[in-house]
């Protein structure tokens, strides 16, 4: 807690963490739109989402390693992780779309647990990172420095988030997309083919996850346990800012991402990850007594 | 027959450490899974109130139990008792203390959030000085012989899976256990009927807790040492694994949990004899062909085979949960 008269004492800091904070954001906000979209098509949460976004960072990671540049390597990512995606669509998701929730989750922690291990045998346990080679820029004499690689990032997140936003609202496929998520009975019956949808939903999303994860291996690292945490931290984004919500989700994404920063500077990186879930914890509690007052439940 | 079955089980775990006296530990684990499975299914199963972060009470019982038997100054058999009994309350207590905001949460909102809620207990478990941090807490060793320490602990699992096994047992016939069904059926609506939904929420969820709590202390002394990520707060293993065993025999029996836990406990250990390293994709892969071809688990499907008419209350398969 000592950090917190740091922070008294240097207000200046605080635009250090609110701006980087904002930039991270952006990469959370990516990974909660592709949940989103999922789970608002095919009413499926899915759990291995932070897989999805460990195994776009080691396709980065490698191929960086093969001397591709890290921002040519992301969208080749994102292409390995649509196939891969898809070809899970086939193998698994397509049989318990439309069943209870309950299964959904369960099928895909199953999946998640099993990447999980497959990524620790075929990339070991170490901790990679990428060098970006990007300079850090600095204001203020120093007090503040932002890394390049977040800025990159950021653009990055932007990009992929707009491209993805144009998608659904003018192309075919993306109109289905929309279409079935509004009502799948009504969508059938006028003759879009669901399971098409969905398994381009499911893969859409694979492949947002694959940028993503590119995205993450440069910024941090990567590490075959880290997806828990981008799940529930998609999962929170996606709470907190409602289905089929762009705008809402940048807005909670960096939101997030800049409590995220000032919890990791004033309690230590040992509490970070418990603060994010105790604010997970917090947040369905509210949002439960939220509803409440709008039922009227008996108590 | 109920009652034979019954005595047969008993018999059969009062002489299994005579009979097969190599894989005493592995019988005690036994006798905890089931435990675990039970009291998941006492909310998870019967109110459907699928939680993934039971194993915050447990590890709150393991503790527990720990540090009275660090810090009490009693000796061995007393601090232990006492550190048991503490632990069941202890986690009981933490349950009647968050179950009111919690168990107000619904459906997949409540699955995530106690999934939170384990994960911040083995964050905090390591990172506070107090309870060992992430170098955890050593326990006593135990003053007997060897050979009696496993056995001991044997006994002490094997009697509190059968007192958990039981009280269940007895739960779901009394009129609060009817309650927890008409809740998993239709929450609304029982509440409109007029059962007092969120203190019947807490109380299963107390049960579950307290039996957990209990099982704390004899596993942490069992193993003899206190891990936060890897015993107590496990939720990658103990806390998926009760959802698994008791979605796998049948989540809303009576019998179900019991079967699941004993077919899942031999099975992993087979995984993680004969697939070490391998053991979580083989593990993945049991889950998603559980969940997506047996939803309704063993017990639901002998039911299914012997025709919809002889279902009785007590082994109605949950076929909707919220």
């Amino acid at each position: 807690m000592s950090n917190l008269s740091v922070l008294a004492d240097a207000p200046i800091l605080l635009v250090q963490l609110v701006v980087s904070g904002v930039l991270v954001g952006a990469i959370f906000a990516l990974v909660a739109y592709g949940m989103a979209l999922v789970w608002g098509v095919m009413n499926i949460i899915n759990i291995a989402q932070g897989e999805f976004v460990m195994l776009g960072g080691y396709a980065v990671f490698y191929l960086a390693g093969a001397g591709v540049p890290p921002l040519l390597g992301i969208p080749i990512a994102a292409a390995a992780m649509f196939v891969l995606a898809f070809a899970l669509y086939r193998a698994v998701i397509h049989r318990i779309v439309g069943r209870d929730m309950f299964v959904s989750i369960l099928a895909t922690f199953g999946i998640s647990i099993l990447l999980q291990q497959l990524a620790n045998q075929l990339f070991s346990a170490d901790i990679r990172t990428l060098r970006s080679g990007l300079p850090s820029l600095s204001f203020d004499n120093g007090l503040i420095s932002i890394a390049g690689v977040k800025i990159v990032g950021f653009v990055a997140a932007l990009v992929v988030g707009s491209a993805l936003f144009l998608f659904l609202r003018h192309t075919r496929i993306g109109r289905a997309i929309r279409a079935t998520a509004q009502n799948a009975r009504a969508a059938r019956v006028l003759g879009i083919d669901t399971d098409r949808v969905y398994a381009t939903t499911f893969a859409l999303n694979g492949a947002i996850c694959g940028a993503a994860g590119g995205l993450v291996a440069m910024t941090w690292f990567v590490q075959p346990y880290l997806g828990l945490t981008y799940t529930l931290r998609s999962f929170m984004i996606v709470v907190a800012a409602g289905l089929g919500n762009l705008p809402g989700v940048i807005v909670a994404g960096s939101a997030l991402g800049v409590l995220e920063e000032a919890a990791g500077f004033v309690l230590g990186a040992e509490y970070q990850t418990a603060f994010i879930f105790l604010l997970l914890i917090a947040l369905l509690v509210g949002r439960n007594l939220r509803l409440w007052r709008q039922r009227k439940y008996l108590r | 027959m109920d009652m034979a079955v019954l005595a047969g089980i008993g018999a059969l775990g009062l002489v299994a450490p005579w009979a097969a006296p190599s894989i005493v530990t592995q019988l005690a684990f036994l006798w905890l899974m089931i435990l675990f499975a039970v009291t998941w299914d006492v909310n998870g199963g019967q109110m459907g109130y699928n939680s993934f972060g039971n194993v915050f009470f447990f590890g709150i019982g393991v503790y527990i139990c720990a540090l009275i038997q660090r810090d009490s100054g009693l000796s061995y058999y007393p601090a232990l008792f006492v550190g048991t009994a503490l632990g069941a309350l202890g986690a009981a207590i933490a349950a009647l203390a968050l179950g009111p905001a919690i168990l107000g949460i619904r459906g997949h909102y409540f699955a995530i959030a106690t999934l939170g809620l384990s994960i911040v207990a083995a964050d905090v478990a390591s990172a506070w000085e107090y309870i060992g941090a992430a170098s955890g807490l050593t326990l006593p060793l135990f003053p007997g012989a060897i050979g009696n320490r496993n056995r001991f602990f044997y006994y002490l699992l094997f009697a509190l899976a059968a007192i958990t096994f039981l009280a269940a047992r007895a739960l779901y016939r009394t009129r609060l256990g009817l309650a927890m069904n008409a809740i998993r059926d239709n929450e609304d609506k029982a509440e409109a009927m007029g059962v007092h939904t969120t203190r019947t929420k807490v109380f299963a969820w107390c049960v579950s807790a307290f039996f957990l709590g209990a099982a704390g202390g004899p596993v942490g002394n069992l193993v003899g040492f206190v891990d936060p990520r890897d015993l107590a707060f496990a939720g990658a293993t103990f806390g998926v694994w009760m959802v698994l065993m008791a979605v796998l025999g049948g989540k809303g029996t009576l019998w179900g949990p019991v079967i699941g836990a004993v077919i899942f406990h031999v099975t992993q250990e087979l995984f993680w004899t004969y697939l070490l390293g391998w053991q979580r994709v083989a593990m993945g892969l049991l889950i998603v062909v559980i969940v997506v071809f047996f939803p309704t688990g063993v017990v639901g499907w002998l039911l299914r085979l012997r025709g919809p008419r002889k279902r009785r209350r007590s082994t109605t398969v949950a076929t909707s949960a919220p």
